[in-house]
């Protein structure tokens, strides 16, 4: 498997987030996705790096275009030193919201994607390991 | 960045064309409700056909826009969703019930006459 190299967007401010969707889309662009799917990852991203704005000091998302034989694809990794989530079926759920928001957020994102991964541990940070792949 | 209103008659038009930070979209809650309370306008289109990507947080501002501007009396109708925002808010589960939509500007004023009985 030959990967591209890693880029990564360091989420401290709010405008963070429309750099990381930004930059995931023109990655997602170069990887062969179509726009709907373009649209997709950006909006993921979105939801990720919005999350680390809203609940940690800070964190970041890295985007890398994996390239094998069979499948060629997105992966999205977002990493934070946040609390950590004590209940992750809990944020699973649809409608689930400690802001106020509409509460879409993970599981919105586990749907618009192919593949989602989610590790959190209490005081150390949560790590989201989201891939999409080229149709 | 703020993002500009126009007034037509009793309508004001929105076409958002920058890309939307989340600042920028409470911005133009606050901005939009002012602009109605200070012209009196009695519907409102806002069109989204540049707009990329809606994630659920400028979901969540345009559907309350929609709800607070009904509020204060104003109808406001959304337009020029692009299909690829159609399809990611559905994934992301966000419907935006009760939310007039019109295909394009042309539609959303013959839908707001419409809804205000004009």
């Amino acid at each position: 498997m030959t990967m591209d190299l890693q880029s990564c967007v360091t989420i401290e401010k709010e405008w963070d987030i429309v750099k990381a969707r930004q930059l995931g889309r023109e990655v997602a662009q170069k990887a062969g996705f179509g726009t709907v799917d373009q649209a997709r990852i950006a909006t993921a991203i979105s939801e990720l790096a919005r999350n680390i704005y809203l609940y940690t000091d800070g964190g970041k998302l890295c985007f890398e275009i994996i390239d094998n034989v069979e499948q060629k694809g997105i992966s999205m990794l977002s990493v934070d030193n946040g609390p950590g989530i004590e209940d992750i079926s809990q944020v699973m759920e649809d409608g689930y919201s400690t802001s106020g928001g509409l509460g879409a957020g993970l599981p919105g994102v586990k749907r618009l994607v192919d593949q989602f991964d989610i590790q959190s541990e209490k005081g150390k940070g949560t790590e989201i390991r989201a891939v999409k792949w080229v149709r | 960045m703020r993002i500009p209103i126009l007034k037509l008659h009793n309508y004001l038009l929105i076409s958002i064309q920058v890309e939307m930070d989340d600042n920028t979209a409470i911005q133009f809650q606050e901005d939009l409700l002012d602009k109605i309370h200070q012209t009196g306008a009695s519907g409102v289109v806002i069109d989204l056909t540049s707009v990329e990507i809606i994630d659920s947080f400028i979901a969540k501002v345009l559907g309350d826009v929609v709800k607070m501007s009904d509020l204060m009396g104003a109808k406001v109708v959304l337009t020029g969703i692009q299909p690829a925002v159609a399809v990611t808010l559905i994934d992301l589960g966000i419907h935006l019930q009760d939310v007039p939509t019109a295909l394009n500007l042309e539609q959303g004023l013959i839908k707001l006459r419409q809804e205000l009985g004009e």
